[in-house]
């Protein structure tokens, strides 16, 4: 496998990255980089890890890492999760910036606790960490719930002071949008299990209106929501499509949809193949509602949506000929 | 020795500050909520000191209560201390569920 970190790598202009991602001969995984420069959504780290994780050590290399600020890397903890040496150093002048390192979480029971331990480091109000925390929860618990993924979840976060945003990438190595959703619904490729997946309602575990005891179909729904209502990007990929929310212009008015082929978005079909899926979301915090304000639009179209759904699925009838 | 007729489950010493542990809501639900319910008990479910819960969390206490009874449990179950947020998801999950 052969991943390059780009120059300029954000879920806006994401695609050339995933476009250029090689995906053949797993077990071995060669990471270059820009030369002159990295700068990259912390989605790009996550993507890089998890590939990592599945090599063993002596099987990855880094390749002419000369960019000025590749101790970014470093500082995020990329080589010592993938227990490769480097001679990065990170000098202590350097400030200890607010992110959430590369993390590994391979047990649903030590989310809790992460998530306690973790969300401070991005210090944060309690308002603005409202909605960190909830992306965080629902996007790791769906990794466990659905994608058997051998590595777990990895992700990682980042605080932006000049935007004032922040970015977050989770990332898995299992089974993939596609293969959870059709276990139930019938879909034909991985751009219509992703839409299928952002739809309210919509769960891997059941076809039945109003879902499991355990699954509702509503925490990716309500996640591209929080972005949405934030006028902030949001991406998923997995197979070989990726879905990226657009941002809502700020002379437009911000309407939740249940069918997100109805938001602005992209779609990319023939990407090389992600074995997993990849969520990277970006929440900029001065543009944020209020969070209670946030689930009152969101539990509106929400039970819209399942209303119609039931009305659409009672109206269904035995047709005599 | 005659059991009371009120059950109160303190939220905030299963979950902390965040309820978000589905698993956790689902034992819950299966070891105090349906067997109090089956005896006929009112249970309030205090949730002092929750800054936070997630809509997975309340639909996997609630839902299949909800659905099992088709609605007739919220007659028995009373949410105590509960902030906006709270009260906002656990109105959603209600709704949803009832519709």
């Amino acid at each position: 496998m052969k991943i390059h970190i780009p120059n300029s790598a954000w879920l806006g202009n994401i695609d050339p990255f995933l476009r250029s991602f090689d995906a053949s001969a797993s077990g071995k995984l060669i990471v270059s980089a820009h030369k002159q420069w990295i700068s990259v959504h912390p989605v790009v780290l996550s993507m890089v890890a998890a590939l990592g994780l599945e090599c063993e050590s002596k099987n990855i290399s880094f390749d002419r890492l000369e960019a000025k600020s590749i101790h970014y890397l470093k500082r995020m903890g990329l080589f010592d999760l993938l227990g490769v040496k480097s001679d990065i150093k990170i000098t202590e002048h350097e400030s200890a910036g607010r992110f959430i390192p590369i993390t590994q979480i391979s047990q649903v029971n030590r989310l809790t606790a992460f998530i306690e331990e973790m969300v401070p480091l991005l210090h944060l109000e309690p308002k603005q960490a409202k909605p960190i925390r909830y992306i965080i929860s629902e996007l790791t618990r769906n990794v466990f719930e659905h994608s058997e993924s051998k590595i777990g979840a990895i992700l990682c976060a980042q605080y932006y002071k000049k935007s004032n945003t922040i970015r977050l990438g989770i990332v898995d190595r299992g089974v993939g949008v596609h293969s959870t959703i059709s276990s139930v619904h019938f879909v034909k490729n991985d751009s219509q299990a992703i839409q299928l997946a952002l739809t309210p309602g919509i769960t891997g575990t059941t076809r039945r209106i109003g879902g499991t005891d355990l699954n509702a179909g509503a925490g990716l729904f309500f996640i591209k929501s929080i972005a949405k209502v934030n006028r902030d990007f949001f991406m998923i990929y997995s197979g070989s499509s990726m879905y990226k929310l657009l941002k809502t212009g700020q002379d437009s008015r911000v309407k939740l949809l249940a069918n997100p082929l109805n938001d602005k978005h992209s779609i990319e079909e023939n990407l090389p193949y992600w074995q997993g899926t990849v969520v990277g979301v970006d929440l900029t915090l001065d543009k944020g509602a209020e969070f209670v304000e946030l689930l009152n639009l969101i539990s509106n179209i929400y039970s819209q949506s399942i209303k119609e759904r039931r009305k659409k699925y009672y109206k269904k009838k035995a047709r005599f000929i | 020795m005659k059991k009371t007729n009120l059950v109160t489950v303190k939220i905030f010493e299963k979950t902390g500050v965040f309820g978000e542990d589905k698993d956790l809501a689902k034992q819950l639900r299966t070891e105090f909520l349906w067997p109090a319910i089956k005896d006929g008990r009112k249970i309030t479910l205090d949730f002092s000191h929750v800054e936070d819960v997630t809509q997975s969390f309340i639909h996997a206490l609630l839902s299949e209560l909800i659905r099992e009874t088709e609605g007739d449990v919220l007659d028995n179950i009373s949410f105590k201390n509960c902030n906006e947020t709270v009260k906002k998801i656990i109105n959603m999950v209600v709704s949803y569920m009832l519709e």
